[in-house]
């Protein structure tokens, strides 16, 4: 007995003495790999709201924020839980901004995040899969799921008044998931797919692709691909056979290279693109600039990893606490209204307010709104062709 | 009215592509049949001797869009083509002077030629990368059309459309002029004479004072124009991309075999096989079936004996049928 009145009250002191100190967060994404690109401005970013929150000197019981970088390798998993695995056990971080491609992010959610009880916050991965994931309430995401890409491009397309769709996808996980989620959607809505079939990426040749879609018809072809690779080769061979002349083009075929190659006969195709129109985007592109390590804010998925930073320490102050089970309860409710708007640049005011008891809504940079298990609800822009232009018609 | 309407969506969806096809397979194929007639052995260089020459073929091309060129409504490429395949003979034939005569001379195994063909071919391979890069590039101008879907809808008042590419017109009308002079090179002119003399029996052409060297050169040339040609020709008609071009010497080679190697006709009938075949067994046939019975009898499902990820499949089966049951191909090559 005595012992353990010993053994309780030594951790009682040590965890007094923990939250006095340094708060260690993971950043676990992929340093290497196929988004080694952008892992970079990802880092800098959730680095940077770090030093924000530092900087002000609001955070309770005098927590310092510390990043710890680990390299997921995006493509990797067994990596990925390694990586995951050290931040836990060696350096002993509180929360992971990370990982990023889904099927690490699913990887180390199971067997690292949930085992040890430590909260994830994923700014990148966007399969649908995470959603129905079991995950103890300990994984979120501030990037959208394609489920939700799937739902909007429903919606556009019953407002459009089509009836029924022909679907090509490109032959990934990205176009097989995205295929999934429109046509689940579309049909749930009413609508009719005559045909869901992939396409290789990298072929000179499609006829015998857009051969079987013509022959299954629909009001107009759906292609989720690449606008580099097949996704174009499928739209030009339509319009060469006279297959189809509408097209519904979700984010993967968005870029000015595709009206330029196509010419004007992809005018009055329409889609949806993942894109804010968040006030706090435009905020902390500017930051982004003048940091002392300077990034590209608009680089993909920098602004959600500066937002999934932010809400781990938000949470954490909310919360009082860091330990994972405790904090990632709050997560949900800093994230949406009601509360004070928080936009980049504001960490300071939040934890300002959160200790003087006051509720925030926290914005940031993506317009961050947590849905369904905690994933971001995302922002899309719809738009149409006109002229050779992706018009803006509204962000839904 | 709906026999025609069935009738157009197969000539346009089906024969059409194929014939286009068919044909760029078959000049390919032709070259390869006639090294292997008479060099014997099987040019893995083929492929990337195409994607070479047509990235000569699209930088002259370029030039003289520059320069304000132009072929009126054919494409400027045609222009470019003498170009193209001139300055790739050249070097073909600096290979053969280089790399396969040694091999010649000391009379190596048809599989030794085999292996430093492949040597050949990746050094061809880079070296179109590291002059043109391994983007997709394109280069096609001039009329796109023949006569577009919506035209002949509103020609003839059918439901169904015909798109005739300028392309497509283009690579028939060229691969039958190929093939007419090729045949008439061979069978009535001294030199193709000689050709065949020293593919069908190399010492007694020996002995009757056949050059082997003149054959081997103007084989080259040959083997190479037509290469050329074809690879203009598919690129022209839909992209011109290095890899592409790598991977298109499986249904050249395929097309190849399955005529009978070495033999010229076979190479021109294994083409359109291969290229028919792959597009009629991936084709749905709903529509068509549709149109042809009462609308009660139209058919729910696609009608599509195999997913078109598996078109590849098809050259393939084919391939590996006609080896089973007829080792020598159609025509009985070698």
């Amino acid at each position: 007995m005595k012992k353990l009145l010993l053994a309780s009250a030594a951790t009682a002191l040590l965890a007094g003495a923990a939250s006095a100190e340094d708060v260690k967060i993971g950043i676990l994404i992929g340093f290497t790999g196929p988004i080694e690109s952008l892992t970079g401005h990802m880092a800098n970013a959730a680095e940077l709201a770090m030093s924000e929150a530092n900087a002000s000197g609001k955070a309770a019981n005098g927590m310092v924020f510390v990043p710890v970088r680990a390299d997921d390798t995006c493509g990797d998993s067994a990596a990925g839980v390694t990586a995951a695995e050290r931040l836990v056990t060696a350096e002993g971080v509180k929360g992971i901004m990370g990982g990023d491609c889904s099927g690490v992010t699913g990887a180390v959610l199971q067997n690292v995040a949930r085992p040890n009880g430590i909260a994830m916050v994923s700014p990148s991965a966007t399969s649908p899969a995470l959603s129905t994931a079991e995950d103890d309430g300990l994984f979120f995401r501030t990037a959208p799921s394609d489920a939700r890409e799937g739902e909007v491009m429903a919606d556009i397309l019953v407002e459009h008044g089509i009836k029924s769709i022909a679907l090509t996808y490109s032959n990934t996980d990205y176009g097989k998931g995205l295929a999934e989620a429109i046509s689940g959607a579309f049909t749930a809505k009413g609508g009719t797919v005559t045909i869901n079939i992939p396409h290789e990426d990298g072929k000179a040749d499609y006829s015998a692709e857009v051969a079987s879609l013509a022959a299954a018809g629909g009001d107009i072809l759906v292609v989720a691909g690449y606008l580099d690779q097949g996704g174009k080769g499928i739209i030009q061979a339509s319009l060469d056979a006279g297959a189809f002349s509408k097209f519904g083009l979700p984010g993967g075929m968005v870029g000015d290279n595709l009206p330029k190659v196509i010419g004007p006969a992809l005018d009055g195709s329409f889609g949806q693109v993942a894109q804010s129109d968040s006030p706090g985007a435009a905020i902390l592109t500017e930051m982004g600039k003048t940091a002392a390590t300077p990034f590209d804010a608009t680089s993909p998925y920098s602004m959600e990893s500066y937002d999934a930073a932010a809400l781990i320490m938000l949470a954490m102050q909310a919360a009082g606490s860091t330990d994972s089970k405790v904090y990632s309860q709050k997560i949900m409710d800093i994230a949406n209204a009601p509360g004070e708007k928080i936009l980049p640049g504001e960490i300071g005011k939040a934890l300002q307010l959160i200790s003087e008891g006051k509720d925030i809504d926290y914005d940031g940079a993506s317009g961050v709104e947590l849905i369904g298990p905690g994933e971001s609800a995302g922002r899309y822009k719809e738009f149409e062709v006109k002229g050779g232009k992706f018009e803006t018609v509204k962000f839904r | 009215m709906d026999i025609l309407n069935a009738l157009v969506a197969l000539l346009n969806f089906v024969f059409i592509p194929a014939l286009a096809y068919g044909s760029q397979l078959a000049l390919g194929a032709l070259g390869l049949t006639l090294v292997f007639g008479i060099l014997r052995f099987s040019n893995f260089a083929h492929g990337d001797t195409m994607a070479f020459g047509t990235m000569w073929v699209i930088l002259f091309t370029w030039w003289f869009q520059s320069m304000g060129i132009s072929a009126g409504p054919l494409p400027t490429a045609l222009l470019a083509l003498p170009f193209g395949i001139a300055i790739t003979a050249a070097f073909v034939l600096g290979t053969d002077r280089v790399v396969y005569r040694f091999y010649r001379k000391k009379k190596a195994a048809p599989i030794i030629l085999v292996i430093v063909s492949t040597g050949v071919m990746f050094i061809m391979n880079g070296l179109t990368r590291m002059i043109i890069g391994a983007e997709e590039q394109s280069f096609a101008d001039g009329a796109r059309f023949v006569m577009t879907a919506q035209q002949f809808k509103d020609m003839t008042g059918l439901q169904e459309g015909l798109a005739i590419k300028a392309t497509t017109a283009i690579t028939v009308a060229i691969a039958a002029i190929c093939v007419a002079l090729l045949f008439w090179f061979l069978q009535r002119t001294r030199t193709g004479k000689s050709m065949r003399a020293f593919s069908d029996n190399e010492d007694l052409a020996l002995l009757s004072g056949i050059n082997p060297e003149r054959v081997v050169m103007v084989t080259w040339i040959i083997a190479t124009a037509l290469a050329v040609i074809a690879g203009t020709l598919y690129g022209l008609d839909k992209s011109f991309r290095p890899f592409i071009y790598f991977q298109l010497l499986l249904p050249i080679a395929a097309a190849a075999v399955v005529g009978g190697l070495g033999s010229p006709l076979g190479a021109i009938a294994g083409g359109f096989v291969i290229a028919f075949s792959e597009v009629f067994v991936t084709y749905a046939w709903k529509k068509v079936v549709g149109y042809l019975v009462t609308l009660d009898l139209a058919p729910e499902t696609l009608l599509q004996l195999l997913s078109t990820d598996y078109k590849f499949a098809v050259s393939f089966a084919i391939l590996i049928i006609v080896l089973l049951f007829m080792p020598t191909g159609i025509f009985k090559g070698k």
